[in-house]
């Protein structure tokens, strides 16, 4: 159980997985739930990783954790151009009083 | 216990302790600071796993682009008027329970499989392989991505930018 194997990584990757849940679902702050999301990402980069070092099929986990780490990128860009613009609007950016479209 | 088993402890330990003050902190900060070190601590598990390149990349792109990028948003979405940004945290005691019972069920699927792994030799770097596998196997993707990520710099540029009155 102390010899760290392949379980031990994705034990890690399965609590920051429920970490990043957690945090998207108890968040009011909209930049705080894309900080969950974050987290949810590099969980599944983990579990990647992990497959990649121990099983034994080439390096295709690691490309998929680099596509997901530019996805991810590009993913915060547009939410925080989201956010920003609902601020501008609303002049708070808490999820529970967003709640009606462009009058 | 060799030197390896305590690194991976010592940073699992930095990952997920910062993650947790992440997700329950007041402090709209202190949580993106926190990110910072569930980052940190992310990389060097990736080193761990012989992931060299992934991890730098990890560092660069979280760390240098999107974490700053998030402390921006924090800083424009929020009324500053003294340094201490408070905010709140809604359904605590639900959202606890089935978190609770999502992360027992995906703990208890990964500990209790066997998996097949057949570990190989760690290698020195990965980066000439994981090159050729960019321009060979995967270079629809690639060039996918950089569509993507013109595309979602045209978007994020019109969509925030200011109208002029």
């Amino acid at each position: 159980m102390l010899q760290v194997g392949l379980t031990h990584f994705l034990v890690v990757s399965a609590v920051l997985f429920s970490l990043g849940v957690y945090g998207i679902v108890t968040r009011k702050n909209a930049v705080m739930v894309l900080m969950g999301i974050e987290l949810i990402l590099n969980s599944a980069n983990i579990n990647f990783i992990a497959f990649a070092r121990f099983g034994n099929f080439g390096y295709s986990g690691q490309i998929n954790a680099l596509f997901v780490i530019v996805l991810a990128a590009a993913e915060a860009a547009i939410a925080l151009a989201i956010v920003l613009n609902i601020y501008k609007t609303f002049s708070n950016v808490n999820v529970d009083e967003i709640d009606h479209l462009k009058d | 216990m060799n030197y390896y088993d305590i690194i991976f402890y010592l940073f699992a330990l930095i990952t997920l302790v910062s993650a947790w003050f992440v997700v329950t902190t007041r402090n709209v900060i202190y949580s993106a600071f926190f990110l910072l070190f569930t980052f940190f601590g992310v990389a060097g598990i990736y080193v761990l796993l012989a992931a060299d390149f992934i991890a730098v990349v990890q560092i660069m792109v979280y760390v240098g682009g999107i974490l700053i990028l998030l402390l921006f948003g924090v800083m424009l979405t929020n009324k500053m008027t003294n340094v201490d940004i408070r905010t709140g945290a809604t359904h605590l005691l639900p959202a606890s329970i089935a978190t609770g019972i999502l992360m027992g069920a995906v703990v208890s699927v990964m500990v209790f499989t066997e998996w097949k792994i057949q570990p190989t030799e760690a290698p020195d770097t990965t980066l000439k392989a994981l090159g050729t596998l960019l321009l060979t196997d995967y270079v629809l993707v690639f060039e996918l991505l950089g569509l993507l990520l013109l595309v979602a710099l045209i978007g994020a540029a019109s969509i925030a930018r200011r109208e002029k009155e």
